[in-house]
C-alpha cells in the first residue's frame, strides 16, 4: 500500500484529486436480463428484440439465470459480500430508448455488496507498490437501446437491440488519487472480469465503459464537489479525463469559483469534457421496488455452484507462477495479466510437459521465455495476436521439446520457428524435411574443429596466452563450419579439450 | 331445450356431451344475444367468428371423442387481455386500434380448453374505476332497472363491468375479469352474478395489461359458484413468463365442491360495519351468517384492526404502480401517436398521453407521481407498503381463530351511473371492503346474496386464507344454495 503523491500544482498550492469510478460491464450471456432475446452485437437494428424488450402491453420481465450467476461470480471474485436478498428497483424517466418507460436496476437492495481489488501502480514493474481500491458494490440493471440520429434529416430512428441487455454496475469507493490508479484499477477490473468470464471487456463495442466521478480538495481536507462524466470507453480516456477534470476543478476553484455538482460529457476529439446537466435539472427517477419481480433469493447451493466454478484468478495465478514454476516476478506479472495470454502458456506448458515426459515445473520457464520474446515478436511483427496466431500451443511445445532434448540449437529453433510461422507446419517435420536437425557427432565436429584450430595457429597462441575472450571466435567458427547445427554444447566440450 | 343463452356454463358443457345440442348452436345462440344488446355496451369487439370456429372445433371433437374441459363453452374475454389478432385496448383512445400478435397465458389457457370467444368485454379505461365511466368506449349499462318506475340507467359496476353485464344480460355464460381492489367482485355484486378474485399468483399476469403489478389479478365471472369453480380451473397454473406466478398444481375445484361447512369457523369482521352503512346491507350480511350457520359453520366476531387504513393504502400502491406500468404508452412503439408539426420528443409524449388517456388514468398517473418524488416518497410510498404488511398481519391474527371471513361485498347496491362521477373519492369508498383482501393476496369471491328494496342485487363476500379458494368456493356455494337467488333483469335492451 502506498500514499499517491500525484497532486496538481496550483497557484494556492497543491491539490488532491479524488476519484470515484462506476464501471458498467455487459454480462456475457447468450440472452437479455429479463427476456429470452438474443444479445449478438452488430446484429441489424431491432433483429434481437422480444416482446418483453419492446415493452407491449401486458409484458413481464422474468430473470435470467445466468445473468445472476455471473454477477455473483463476479463479486466473489473480489472477495466481495454476496447478499443472498436482492431486489430489483424501477428507476423511471421517459427516453425513447427506454420503452418500458423505466430501468430495471437495483438501488436499494444490490446483489452484491463491498469487495476490493488490488492494482500493482506500476505494471511493468511488478514488485512496485500496490494499492487496494475498495468496490462499493455490484448491482446489475438494463441496458437501454440506441438512437440513430443519422438515418433521416428530420427524425429519429430507434433501435432496440441493445434494451435490455444484462449490465453489471460495479461502484469503486472514492478511493483512487490518481489518473495512473484509475487506469490500473479499469485494467485490473477488465482482466478480473476476463478470467471469470461474466463480461468480455470490449471497451470499443461498449461492453465496458465508465462513469468517473472527479473531484478536488487540498490534501487532507473534507472531500469536495464531484462531477461524474459518464460513458467513458477506453482506459486511456478515463485517465485523460481525470486529469482535464481534475485540473478545470483547480482553476475553477483558483478563481474563486465553485464546483457545481453535475453531469458532464467527455469528448475524445477535443480532450475535454463539458457540462451536459446540473444535478438542479437532474430528474427525479421516482426509484420503487418492481413489483413484477419477486425479490432474488440465492440459497447455499447456488452460492456453492457459483463459488465452485471460479477459476484461479490474476493473482493467485501470478504468485503459484512465481513459487511453483519458478517464473520470474515480470515473466508472472505478464502472463497472468491477460486471460488469453495466461490460457495460452498454460497450455503450452502442460503440452510441452508431456512432450517432455517431464513436470511442469521444469518446462515452465522454457515456455514463458519462448512465449514472451518469440511468440509475442513475431505476433507483433506480423501484427496477430494469441487468438490469431498462425502457431498452436502443441506446436510450440513441439517446438521447444525438440530444443529440450538437444536436436535443435537455439539458433536453429528460430530457423524453424520462422518457417512454421510462413507455413504453419509442425517443427519435427520442418527439421526432417529442410534436414536442420543440430548434429551431436562428434567426429565430425572433432575435425571441423581442428581444422579452424589448425587455420587459425596465431588466435590459439593469443588464446593459451590468455585472451580467454577469443574461446567464442573458435566456436563461432566450428559452428559456422558445420553450417550451424552442431550441438553448442559439444562443441563447447570439444574445443575446450582440443585448446587445452 | 328452452333457450342454450339461459343455461349455465355446467350445463352447457354437461349438454353438448350429452348430445342435447351441438356447440354451434350455442354459440350462435349467444352471438345473436350479443349482437342484439348493443344497448348496453358491453363489448368493445364482437368476435363471433372466433365463437363458431371454437364451436365447430368442439363439435368436431365430440365427433372423434377428443373433447377438452370448456368444449363448446363460448365466453367474453375483459378488453384488458392481449387476444393475438383481436384489438386490445384497455378500453383507452391510447390503445385504439392496438393489434397484439401474442396471446395472454390466461386466455391462451381458455381457448386451450377449448372454449371460444364472443368478444373482448368494454371495462373502465385501464381497469381504473368503479363504475364503468372511464371507458374511452362509452360506459357499459347494467341490465337492471330500480324498480321505483324511474328509468335511471344503473352502473354495472367496474372495472369488469362490461363482464358483469354481459353475463346477467345472458350476452355469454362466463367470462374473465380482473380485479385489482374489486374489480371482479364489485360488478358481481351489482350484477347478482358470481365472481372470484384467487389468490394472488394463481393466475398468471403474462399478456394482461398492467394496472397496479402488486395487486392485478384475474379470475371468472358467471352465474353460479360451479361455474366459477370450472373457469378457474381452467385460467389458473404456473407460468414462469410470470415471476410472481406461483409454481404450484391447479387443484381440482370443481370436484372439491361441497356445501356442507362442519367444522368451518367463519369470522365477522367488525371493522367492516362502517358508519353510513344502509341497512339493507347490514340485513344481508345478518342473512349471510344465518345461511353459513345452516350450512354447518361456527360464527365469530373478529377484528380487523387497520381496516380503515386499507383505501387510503390502497389508493398510494395502486396508483404508484400505474404511474410507471402506463409510462410505456408513448407513442413511440404502438397505440396513438399524436406529433404535433415540429414537435420534439417530449412534446410528442406530453400531446400522445393527453390524447390517449381519460381522466381518472392522468389522475392516478399523477397521484402515482407525487408519492413516488424524492421527498415524498417515504411519507406515501414507504408508508403505505408498511401498512400493507399490517393489513395482511390483520389476517394472519384472524386466521388463528377461523377459517373464512364473511362481509358484504360493496356498501351499497348499483348506484346510477353519473351519481358518483362528480366526486372521485365517494366512487373510491367503493372499494373499502374488497381493498383489504387484494392487498394481502387472499382469495375472495362476491355470490349474490339477495335484493333490496328498490329490487337491485346485493352481494356477499368470502374472504379466504391464501391458496385456500376451496373453502371460498364452498361457502360460496352454500350462500348460493339458501339464496335462491333467480332475479333476473328485465330484457329492457
Amino acid at each position: 500500500m502506498t500514499e499517491s503523491t500525484y497532486r496538481i500544482h496550483g497557484a494556492t498550492g497543491d491539490w488532491e484529486v479524488v476519484i470515484g469510478l462506476e464501471v458498467h460491464a455487459q454480462i456475457t450471456s447468450n440472452a437479455k436480463l429479463f427476456s429470452g432475446a438474443a444479445t449478438a452485437f452488430g446484429a441489424e437494428p431491432n433483429t434481437q428484440v422480444s416482446l418483453v424488450d419492446a415493452a407491449m402491453p401486458g409484458m413481464l420481465p422474468a430473470p435470467n439465470r445466468e445473468c445472476i450467476r455471473q454477477a455473483v461470480r463476479t463479486g466473489m471474485a473480489i472477495e466481495a459480500q454476496i447478499n443472498k436478498y436482492s431486489r430489483f428497483d424501477r428507476k423511471n424517466y421517459f427516453y425513447a430508448d427506454l420503452p418500458q418507460g423505466y430501468q430495471i436496476s437495483q438501488l436499494y437492495h444490490p446483489i452484491v455488496g463491498e469487495g476490493q481489488i488490488t492494482v500493482t501502480l506500476d505494471e511493468k514493474h511488478p514488485n512496485s507498490a500496490t494499492k487496494t481500491i475498495g468496490v462499493e458494490r455490484i448491482h446489475v440493471e438494463q441496458d437501454a437501446g440506441k438512437l440513430m440520429h443519422d438515418q433521416h434529416p428530420t427524425r429519429s430512428y430507434v433501435d432496440l437491440n441493445r434494451s435490455g441487455v444484462a449490465l453489471m454496475e460495479i461502484v469503486s469507493k472514492p478511493d483512487m488519487r490518481s489518473p495512473v490508479e484509475a487506469g490500473a484499477y479499469v485494467r485490473k477490473l477488465r482482466s478480473i472480469l476476463r478470467y471469470v468470464g461474466s463480461c468480455d471487456g470490449n471497451m470499443e463495442e461498449g461492453s465496458m465503459r465508465a462513469d468517473v466521478n472527479v473531484s478536488v480538495r487540498k490534501p487532507g481536507e473534507e472531500f469536495g464537489t464531484r462531477t461524474e462524466t459518464k460513458n467513458v470507453n477506453s482506459v486511456r480516456f478515463v485517465m485523460a479525463v481525470i486529469e482535464h477534470e481534475a485540473n478545470r476543478q483547480v482553476d475553477v476553484l483558483e478563481a474563486g469559483g465553485k464546483i457545481v455538482q453535475e453531469t458532464r460529457l467527455y469528448d475524445p476529439d477535443k480532450n475535454e469534457t463539458r457540462s451536459m446537466r446540473s444535478k438542479e435539472d437532474a430528474h427525479d427517477y421516482r426509484y420503487f421496488p418492481d413489483p413484477d419481480l419477486l425479490p432474488l433469493e440465492l440459497d447455499d447451493a447456488f452460492l456453492a455452484e457459483c463459488r465452485a466454478s471460479l477459476p484461479e484468478l490474476p493473482d493467485a495465478k501470478r504468485t503459484r507462477y512465481e513459487t511453483e514454476l519458478g517464473l520470474s516476478a515480470y515473466n508472472a506479472a505478464t502472463l497472468t495479466a491477460e486471460v488469453e495470454t495466461t490460457r495460452w502458456f498454460e497450455s503450452l506448458v502442460s503440452e510441452s510437459a508431456r512432450a517432455q515426459g517431464k513436470s511442469e515445473s521444469d518446462v515452465a520457464r522454457a515456455a514463458a521465455n519462448w512465449l514472451l520474446s518469440e511468440l509475442f515478436g513475431a505476433l507483433n511483427r506480423l501484427g496477430k495476436d494469441l487468438e490469431t496466431s498462425p502457431v498452436s500451443p502443441a506446436q510450440g511445445a513441439e517446438l521447444l521439446a525438440l530444443v529440450a532434448d538437444g536436436t535443435l540449437s537455439g539458433t536453429l529453433a528460430k530457423q524453424v520457428f520462422e518457417i512454421m510461422l510462413e507455413t504453419g507446419d509442425a517443427a519435427g517435420k520442418i527439421v526432417e524435411e529442410k534436414g536442420l536437425k543440430q548434429t551431436s557427432d562428434t567426429g565430425a565436429i572433432e575435425e571441423a574443429a581442428a581444422k579452424v584450430i589448425a587455420d587459425n595457429a596465431d588466435k590459439v597462441e593469443q588464446y593459451r596466452g590468455g585472451k580467454e575472450a577469443l574461446f567464442g571466435f573458435f566456436v563461432g567458427q566450428t559452428m559456422k563450419a558445420m553450417g550451424g547445427k552442431a550441438n553448442p554444447k559439444v562443441v563447447n566440450e570439444i574445443l575446450k579439450k582440443a585448446l587445452g | 331445450m328452452s333457450n342454450v343463452t339461459d343455461l349455465t356454463v355446467a350445463e352447457i358443457r354437461d349438454g353438448f356431451r350429452a348430445g342435447n345440442f351441438t356447440a354451434r348452436e350455442v354459440a350462435e345462440g349467444f352471438n345473436a344475444n350479443v349482437a342484439a344488446a348493443k344497448a348496453l355496451n358491453a363489448f368493445i369487439v364482437e368476435t363471433p367468428d372466433h365463437a363458431l370456429a371454437a364451436a365447430d372445433a368442439a363439435d368436431a371433437a365430440r365427433a372423434s371423442g377428443d373433447l377438452k374441459p370448456l368444449s363448446g363453452v363460448p365466453i367474453g374475454m375483459k378488453d384488458l387481455f392481449c387476444t393475438n389478432g383481436v384489438q386490445t385496448t384497455a378500453a383507452s383512445h391510447i390503445l385504439e386500434g392496438f393489434i397484439p400478435t401474442y396471446e395472454s397465458t390466461v386466455s391462451g389457457k381458455l381457448w386451450d380448453a377449448g372454449a371460444g370467444m364472443l368478444g373482448k368485454l368494454n371495462l373502465d379505461q385501464f381497469a381504473m374505476g368503479s363504475s364503468n365511466e372511464t371507458s374511452f368506449f362509452g360506459n357499459v349499462i347494467s341490465p337492471w332497472k330500480r324498480n321505483d318506475g324511474g328509468n335511471a340507467s344503473l352502473a354495472p359496476g367496474g372495472s369488469s363491468g362490461g363482464s358483469a353485464s354481459a353475463i346477467s344480460a345472458r350476452l355469454c355464460p362466463a367470462a374473465t375479469g380482473t380485479d385489482t381492489g374489486g374489480s371482479i367482485r364489485q360488478p358481481a355484486a351489482f350484477v347478482g352474478i358470481s365472481g372470484i378474485k384467487p389468490t394472488y399468483g394463481r393466475c398468471s399476469r403474462w399478456g394482461v395489461v398492467a394496472f397496479a403489478s402488486s395487486l392485478d389479478q384475474a379470475g371468472p365471472m358467471a352465474r353460479t359458484v360451479r361455474d366459477n369453480a370450472i373457469l378457474l380451473e381452467a385460467m389458473t397454473g404456473f407460468d414462469p413468463k410470470d415471476s410472481t406466478s406461483l409454481d404450484l398444481p391447479v387443484p381440482a375445484w370443481e370436484a372439491g365442491l361441497s356445501s356442507n361447512l362442519k367444522g368451518k369457523r367463519i369470522g365477522i369482521p367488525k371493522e367492516y360495519r362502517v358508519d353510513g352503512m344502509p341497512a339493507e346491507i347490514d340485513a344481508l350480511w345478518e342473512k349471510g351468517i344465518a345461511f353459513l350457520k345452516d350450512a354447518g359453520a361456527e360464527i365469530m366476531e373478529v377484528s380487523l384492526p387497520h381496516t380503515k387504513y386499507a383505501l387510503p393504502t390502497y389508493y398510494i400502491i395502486a396508483p404508484a404502480e400505474a404511474s410507471s406500468n402506463l409510462a410505456r404508452y408513448d407513442g413511440v412503439r404502438f397505440g396513438l401517436r399524436d406529433l404535433p408539426d415540429g414537435a420534439n420528443l417530449q412534446d410528442m409524449y406530453a400531446a400522445t398521453r393527453a390524447a390517449g388517456f381519460g381522466p381518472e388514468v392522468k389522475r392516478r398517473i399523477m397521484i402515482g407521481t407525487y408519492v413516488l418524488s424524492a421527498g415524498f416518497y417515504d411519507a406515501y410510498y414507504t408508508q403505505a407498503q408498511k401498512v400493507r404488511t399490517l393489513i395482511s398481519r390483520d389476517f394472519d391474527r384472524a386466521w388463528e381463530s377461523c377459517d373464512l371471513l364473511l362481509t358484504p361485498t360493496a356498501p351499497s347496491a348499483a348506484f346510477a351511473l353519473g351519481e358518483k362521477q362528480a366526486d372521485p373519492l365517494a366512487m373510491y369508498l367503493n372499494d373499502v371492503f374488497t381493498v383489504p383482501a387484494s392487498l394481502a393476496g387472499l382469495p375472495a369471491m362476491s355470490v349474490p346474496g339477495g335484493l333490496d328494496a328498490q329490487g337491485l342485487p346485493l352481494g356477499l363476500q368470502i374472504i379466504g386464507k391464501a391458496l385456500d379458494e376451496q373453502s371460498v368456493l364452498n361457502a360460496a356455494l352454500a350462500i348460493e344454495e339458501r339464496a335462491g337467488f333467480t332475479a333476473r333483469p328485465d330484457k329492457w335492451w
